[in-house]
């Protein structure tokens, strides 16, 4: 044809697109840099040493044959550094120990020298004199009468508890008892809910010790320059708030702290709170007046870095006849460890689904968290929901059944709807819950098989097939736990159009990167490739509180979605006066500004902005824009709306259980995901995948055994991680409850998908065996003597301090 | 004082001479010595696949490997399969199929992937599930890795 079309430009929407993560060719190519691949001249390497006793008092260190060690530039101990702060949610931890260690990963001493060799040769030759106190082992033995402290009050002269002023620091003041914290929340009148219910349920379960297991493993380079400034290259997940922690910690203004984040090889939650080992390495930098390298070995990672903790978890559920449910009840004990991080605060979350994943007129819980001589606990995707989403999807089948009445139509009567306010204040303004589970329950043929299966139990053949529904809801829309929950974006085009998005928000390997340059690129109607993401710098990108809480997607994502929206009325203003039409009636697409009405091309964009910025006016396009979403922060009785969404998921769970040998395979996880919105279906499909294999990880093979204080299985040989091939066929798909608030309608899902798995898994097995098994992992053993009727079921009684 | 040795072996299709420590391993000097960086350190016992290098063709734990053992071999790594053509189908495969997330599993898993592209390029996905056992990967869930396989796998059919 030779007659000339007019161009025009149709609209093309990114959204729901599979993009391709924009670090995903570096990083095939192996030309990533890691922590563990930097390189700073002149630094120093170090080690840590750890105690080899779980309580003890030190009665001496000696560091001299290690000072003497040739290449050796720096040993330090608690004694050299009398200035250091306690670190961590409770402020009871000093990172190196000089009179006590409490668990067997207490730091000690630690060496900065010319090479790792060096620094371990110097390890070796440091002298540690101790006296053993009793161990508590287990949270039950921490809470008995006249039970050993963790953090006795030190003593004065005439061998009294010395009396500190009020506010000091359990580091230093110690504590009375072994509770390192409480949570308790009510909602309704319990008692006249139980009197209410026909059917009335109690069990106690019993969660295992797990770890994150980032294939990249911890490390950290710390240097100061000739002012005292302190830059420090860490995996951190929450950069402003440790950027603040840090400068407190030495004592100078927050403003002489900079963190860079090189790429993070993983992390789950594993990064969000200070650990010694990063204070230590900026004393031996301090020290040394060298930039200092401290990276972990794996063994170090299995002992030294946070684990998400047991739990002993007693349920009393009740419904009426007609299957609404009455009341929860619900007592846990947490195992702290020695130390308190972050998983010290994970009730925050489990009570939130024991108060509102399904609609409950009353509600009872209480957490008591005490401090053992175990290695201590931290933070771990789902943040103690998997823990509470075990313990209350059994007890659903399990109130069906007594009731008789279809699991899925138990859990369909009291799911939670749109428009409902719950006891504990969460507020559901989109809620695809009940479509999850209808998809989910389709998609798997969930009722006929969960019917075969029991009809099947006593066929011939070892080898019985079960079907399991699990549900969940966790926060989508961030959740304001900090004075903000906001996040910063600056944004620039150049002369090119081309975009730099400057972003408070983390990369861990979640794709957030992608994400966000997605939502700028449909606003601005450019190619992903056109944005170059700059997000690592705590001296150059503006502030967020950090990878957590599923947050990233709908906090930053809004809030680079704000800065887009400036520049694109700056944009459009400039063409609107430029060409004389009305800026309403202009667009942006494919790298024009186009008639929006027409497609019709107006002005190529990197031609308006060069325009622009040699006229005489000399304007760049910069926009700049902070997020802050609208929830609100808990009451003390722990009562408001957290997060500005909520993410609900059902998961269908198969498997096969071989009653000879307690093997159980998961052959196929059915999951209907409400997302508000899918926006990088590629990403989003990898997140759910990952995380229905690290739940799978979690029901069936993952166990790290802690024995009197001391980790067995520090290796992947003995802590087994799913391997490809054994994970199941898995069929996702996503309900799109268009959020309101949320980018696009997205809500965030980063944790969503580990959460069901083991407790639909435990249904699973019920079906095909008749066995209902309280405590995970389901390793072979454990599924053996259980079916057997060997298994000690869990036992503890609702306790709660007074 | 620690021993020494020479040795001699092809590096990514270059002569290579380098003295090493005798107790060091494979992986430290690939790292530390040579400073290529792709081959990843994650576990040091040859259970996670993070540091799979080729060496005469075969896959190896270069973790589990002395330096010392590179004498006269043939050494590939992952920087080493810029120059291959069928790599960077592979490499392509990764990127579109979305297997990489944090990466750091991802060089170990494309090396140990080109080798089942080399030696059975018409394998189905159960046979790259088989492959790729000892490459552990804490992000994904495999699945999408063993889509970018097949595909890759397929594409040279």
């Amino acid at each position: 044809m030779n007659v000339a079309e007019k161009p025009v430009i149709a609209a093309a929407s990114l959204i729901g697109q599979r993009i391709q993560k924009k670090d995903a060719p570096e990083k095939a190519a192996g030309k990533t840099r890691y922590i563990q691949d930097m390189v700073v001249p002149g630094m120093l390497h170090a080690k840590i040493l750890r105690s080899s006793r779980v309580h003890a008092k030190i009665k001496s260190i000696d560091t001299s044959a290690a000072k003497a060690l040739p290449g050796v530039h720096v040993v330090l101990t608690a004694a050299d550094v009398p200035d250091q702060q306690p670190i961590g949610v409770a402020r009871d931890h000093l990172p190196l120990k000089g009179e006590r260690v409490r668990s067997l990963r207490d730091e000690i001493a630690a060496v900065a020298a010319d090479s790792d060799e060096i620094a371990e040769a110097a390890l070796k030759l440091i002298r540690v004199e101790y006296e053993d106190l009793p161990v508590i082992a287990t949270p039950e033995d921490a809470i008995k009468p006249g039970a050993p402290l963790i953090h006795p009050a030190p003593l004065d002269a005439h061998g009294r508890p010395q009396s500190l002023p009020p506010k000091t620091p359990i580091a230093f003041a110690g504590k009375a008892d072994n509770i390192a914290m409480r949570f308790d929340y009510t909602h309704g009148d319990i008692a006249q809910a139980e009197a209410e219910s026909d059917v009335v349920v109690e069990d106690s379960f019993q969660l295992h010790y797990v770890t994150h297991c980032c294939m990249g493993v911890s490390g950290v380079i710390a240097e100061f320059d000739a002012s005292g400034n302190l830059l420090m290259y860490s995996n951190t997940q929450v950069p402003f708030l440790h950027k603040r922690e840090f400068a407190e910690y030495l004592n100078i203004d927050p403003s002489r702290v900079r963190i860079i984040q090189p790429p993070i090889g993983g992390g789950f939650g594993s990064k969000l709170d200070i650990y010694p080992f990063e204070v230590i390495c900026i004393f031996l930098a301090r020290a040394a007046k060298r930039p200092v390298k401290m990276v972990f070995t794996r063994e170090e990672e299995f002992l030294a870095s946070p684990t998400r903790q047991p739990v002993l978890l007693t349920l009393r559920s009740g419904c009426r006849k007609d299957g609404t449910l009455t009341f929860r009840q619900v007592h846990t004990l947490h195992d702290n460890g020695a130390y308190t991080s972050w998983g010290a605060t994970t009730p925050f979350v489990m009570m939130q689904t024991f108060s509102s994943l399904y609609r409950v007129p009353a509600c009872d819980y209480h957490t008591t968290v005490v401090y053992t001589n175990n290695p201590y606990a931290g933070s771990f995707r789902g943040y103690g929901n998997l823990q509470a989403t075990f313990a209350i999807e059994q007890h659903m089948d399990m109130l069906a059944e007594k009731i008789g009445m279809d699991p899925l139509d138990f859990r369909m009567k009291n799911a939670q709807d749109v428009g409902e306010v719950t006891g504990q204040g969460m507020e559901f303004k989109s809620c695809g819950f009940k479509e999850c589970l209808t998809t989910a329950a389709e998609r798997s043929d969930y009722r006929k098989k969960h019917a075969d299966n029991i009809a099947n139990r006593n066929a011939r053949g070892p080898v019985k097939r079960g079907i399991g529904i699990a549900s969940m809801l966790h926060v989508g829309g961030g959740a304001k736990i900090y004075p903000s929950d906001g996040c910063g974006t600056i944004l620039k085009l150049d002369d090119f159009a081309n975009v730099t998005l400057i972003t408070g928000a983390s990369e861990i390997g979640q794709g957030s990167e992608t994400v966000l340059s997605q939502l700028v690129c449909e606003e601005l109607g450019l190619p992903i490739s056109a944005v170059t993401v700059v997000n690592n710098d705590t001296a150059i990108t503006p502030w967020d509180v950090g990878v957590h809480a599923s947050r990233t997607t709908f906090i930053a994502g809004n809030s680079a979605i704000g800065a887009a929206r400036k520049a694109k009325a700056k944009i459009l203003a400039a063409a609107a006066k430029k060409h004389g039409c009305g800026e309403a009636a202009l667009d942006l697409r494919g790298g024009f500004v186009v008639v929006a009405e027409t497609g019709e091309p107006v002005v190529e964009l990197a031609r308006l902005m060069r325009n622009l910025h040699f006229s005489d006016k000399a304007e760049l396009v910069m926009t700049t824009f902070y997020y802050e979403p609208p929830s609100v922060h808990q009451d003390k009785a722990f009562k408001g709306d957290v997060s500005a969404a909520y993410a609900w998921a059902a998961q269908v769970v198969e498997v096969e259980v071989d009653t000879e040998t307690g093997i159980v395979k998961m052959t196929k996880v059915t999951g209907t995901h409400d997302v508000g919105r899918v926006l990088n279906r590629l990403g989003l499909e990898g997140q759910i995948e990952g995380g229905v294999v690290m739940g799978q990880g979690y029901a069936l093979t993952e166990n790290l055994i802690v024995e009197n204080g001391v980790t067995r299985n520090p290796n992947f040989r003995d802590y087994k991680l799913v391997t490809a091939p054994e994970i199941p066929e898995m069929d996702i798909t996503f309900v799109e409850s268009m959020d309101g608030e949320g980018p696009q309608g997205a809500k965030g899902v980063g944790e969503a998908p580990a959460i069901c798995i083991a407790a639909a898994a435990a249904n699973a097995i019920h079906n095909a065996t008749g066995v209902r098994i309280f405590g995970l992992p389901f390793t072979p053993e454990a599924v053996y003597r259980a079916l057997r009727g060997k298994s000690d079921k869990p036992h503890w009684p609702a306790w709660k301090p007074e | 004082m620690s021993l020494k040795h020479d040795i001699e072996f092809t590096l990514n299709g270059v002569g290579k001479r380098v003295t090493v420590d005798v107790a060091m391993t494979a992986l430290d000097m690939l790292r530390d010595v040579v400073g290529l960086t792709g081959t990843k350190y994650g576990c040091g016992e040859g259970e996670c696949g993070a540091c799979t290098i080729r060496v005469d063709g075969e896959t190896r734990n270069s973790c589990l490997m002395f330096a010392v053992d590179f004498d006269g071999r043939d050494i590939v790594t992952i920087e080493g399969l810029a120059a291959d053509p069928k790599a960077d189908a592979l490499r392509e495969a990764f990127v579109e199929h979305g297997a990489v997330q944090c990466g750091f599993c991802t060089p170990g898993m494309v090396m140990q992937a080109s080798h089942i592209l080399d030696t059975n390029p018409n394998a189905d996905a159960e046979t790259i599930k088989r492959g790729i056992e000892g490459n552990l990967c804490r992000c994904t869930g495999y699945k999408k890795i063993v889509d970018a396989v097949e595909s890759a796998c397929c594409g040279g059919r």
